[in-house]
């Protein structure tokens, strides 16, 4: 990105002053190296959401921001809907609540490694992954809007999972608000078999080592201590999710002139959030949450099968559960007034700061744990909301690395097979269905995770806790 | 240069499919192909099982995402892979017939499941050629 169009607020801070028909300013947080390494798309598509009706304060970008659709991908905007304020489908993207959770083993690294090989098998093996695979569980018409209204909560009620499980996911587990009505049989046709499956792309299971801790006192209260073992889960929606994303994507390019909605870029396709179609949107948008917890919620309990075959008595307590995409209804104080606004976090993570009601009861004190997922083979972090947090991005973080190359660069420049035999000669191991696959996320082809969440620590967005390393990742 | 082709381009998280053929429907039965090398070797897919496929849209451009959007769907519901296409375009209708086969993980090695076609770099143009040409960035 051309660092002279921005001015420099503070070494990670930079804003950009409204101009043309930008309603507010645009934000990026990073550093210096970050904001050079940034594709110029990003400072085209942060200050095209700045144009949007309704939007407030500002459109922000995350340290990990980089080209995405409409907004881009590490774009934080909320609206109100009493000033004209949108919601766009292009801004909560096609996978809708994709997102990450962990789980505590309580196991020490020298008690899973004599295993790791044989987790890794069963794992691979237990939990469906990759392009055309198909869950344990088949929806019929009455399960699916059980389970489209549920999320979380309908998974425990089959017993997929715990009452405690669901304390520690972001809406306990069940977005309120989602119609199943407003979700179209495609779409739920496209999910029948997927629950519980993890996906492609960037998506994983992994088994981690808590690598290193910044933060001793809240890594207390979240029970991270070094040395040990957790598995963190990456997915989302899946196809309802996708169909969700593409269906309101046209309604919404067609029907913006009606609304006086001129679009900066077709992607960015959104309605006024009391319009019918806003509502639409929302309460398909919420079934697709429910939709993605409920699959991440079911995967977790395939994993507890797995660990009870060859760890017996290991928890897998849930530490939490964080989503990455999503629009969500929130109470932020602007200008010192509390209002309702409609927060789109697209590849943003929500990160709270202590004492937000949302929160946990037993971690209300402390703040929301943030869950930072690295690319294959390279680390992940766990970082804590802050205070600053709320009223710098109105309570959000980077989500993960992001690309620094194509998967057509990636496809030329590696071969599956080596990648997996590199990464096992440092301890890693891959399980995934495609050896392309694998060289397209490749771990060279993703920024520095490091430098992302170094900068959000120094953003004051959310603050550094511990250092997750893998020890085994299943790929879809 | 060869007027009926497909290709992919770059995009930072994605992919871009283009299609490029001597009409507009030679383009879109391209660009299905360049979506179908996104997941694995079109050459590796074979045309042994048929549907119909019908869609419409306000402009061509939307009808080009559409067209790709409906092809993701049935490769999702059907487990499907596609690659034989023969568009015909009535204005801004579209009629296809598809050919393809079922995914076999074994032989096909999918590298990516494709979310959907976006309208980031959707384009339906005449090249300095002029050929067709019908292009766009898929989620995966």
């Amino acid at each position: 990105m051309d660092i002279s169009q921005l001015v420099r607020v503070s070494d990670y801070e930079w804003r950009i002053a409204p101009f043309g028909r930008m309603r507010v300013p645009a934000v990026i947080y990073a550093d210096q190296a970050l904001i050079l390494e940034m594709d110029q798309k990003v400072y085209e598509q942060i200050t095209n959401v700045a144009m949007l009706p309704g939007i407030v304060k500002a459109a922000y970008a995350m340290p990990d921001a980089h080209w995405g659709y409409g907004f881009p991908i590490g774009g934080v905007a909320a609206f109100d809907p009493d000033e004209g304020g949108v919601i766009s489908a292009g801004g909560v993207g096609f996978d809708i609540s994709c997102g990450v959770r962990t789980l505590h083993t309580g196991l020490k690294a020298e008690e899973v490694a004599p295993v790791k090989q044989k987790l890794s098998d069963r794992l691979f093996s237990k939990v469906p992954a990759g392009m055309g695979s198909t869950g344990r569980l088949h929806l019929d018409a009455g399960e699916m809007d059980a389970m489209l209204r549920g999320g979380a909560q309908w998974a425990v009620k089959r017993g997929y999972g715990t009452a405690a499980d669901l304390e520690r996911i972001e809406e306990h587990g069940c977005m309120a608000g989602a119609e199943p009505d407003k979700v179209s049989e495609h779409a739920k046709h496209r999910q029948r078999d997927e629950v519980g499956t993890l996906g492609s792309g960037n998506h994983y299971l992994e088994l981690q080592e808590i690598a290193e801790i910044y933060d001793s006192e809240v890594a207390d209260r979240f029970r991270l201590r070094q040395g040990e073992i957790v598995v963190s889960i990456h997915c989302g929606s899946r196809g309802l999710g996708h169909q969700i994303g593409t269906e309101f994507l046209k309604q919404m390019v067609i029907a913006a002139p009606g609304y006086g909605i001129q679009l900066p870029d077709r992607e960015l396709a959104c309605a006024p959030i009391s319009s019918p179609l806003g509502q639409d949107y929302l309460g398909a948008m919420r079934a697709a949450v429910n939709c993605a917890l409920a699959n991440r919620q079911v995967i977790t309990h395939l994993t507890r099968e797995v660990f009870a075959e060859i760890l017996p008595g290991t928890p897998l307590d849930l530490l939490y559960d964080v989503s990455h995409n999503t629009c969500k209804q929130e109470s932020h104080a602007v200008d010192g007034q509390s209002r309702r606004l409609y927060v789109h976090r697209k590849g943003a993570t929500r990160a709270f700061g202590p004492g937000h009601p949302a929160l946990p009861g037993d971690l209300r004190d402390v703040g929301q744990p943030v869950l930072i997922g690295g690319s294959m083979g390279t680390a992940s972090y766990i970082l804590v909301g802050t205070e600053q947090g709320m009223e710098r991005s109105f309570g959000s973080a980077c989500h993960g690395a992001g690309r620094a190359m194509s998967r057509h660069q990636a496809m030329r420049q590696w071969h599956g097979s080596d990648l997996v035999r590199d990464l096992a000669s440092r301890g890693i191991l891959i399980r995934s269905p495609s050896l392309r696959g694998v060289a397209e996320e490749a771990p060279g082809a993703y920024k520095d995770v490091s430098a992302v969440v170094d900068a959000s620590d120094r953003a004051g967005l959310a603050r550094k806790v511990a250092k997750l390393t893998p020890l085994a990742c299943i790929k879809g | 240069m060869k007027d009926l082709y497909w290709e992919h381009f770059p995009h930072q998280a994605d992919m871009g499919v283009r299609g490029v053929g001597p009409t507009p429907a030679a383009a879109f039965e391209q660009a299905a192909l360049a979506m179908t090398a996104v997941v694995t070797d079109p050459g590796l897919v074979a045309p042994s099982e048929s549907l119909e496929i019908d869609c419409e849209a306000p402009d061509d451009e939307l009808l080009l995402a559409d067209w790709l959007n409906r092809l993701i769907l049935e490769m999702a519901v059907r487990h499907m892979l596609f690659s034989r296409f023969a568009v015909v375009l009535d204005g801004h209708r579209l009629h296809a017939t598809v050919w393809g086969e079922h995914v076999d993980v074994a032989k096909h090695q999918p590298a990516v499941e494709i979310k959907g076609a976006t309208y980031t770099e959707l384009k339906v143009s005449r090249t300095e050629a002029g050929a067709w040409l019908a292009q766009c960035i898929v989620d995966v």
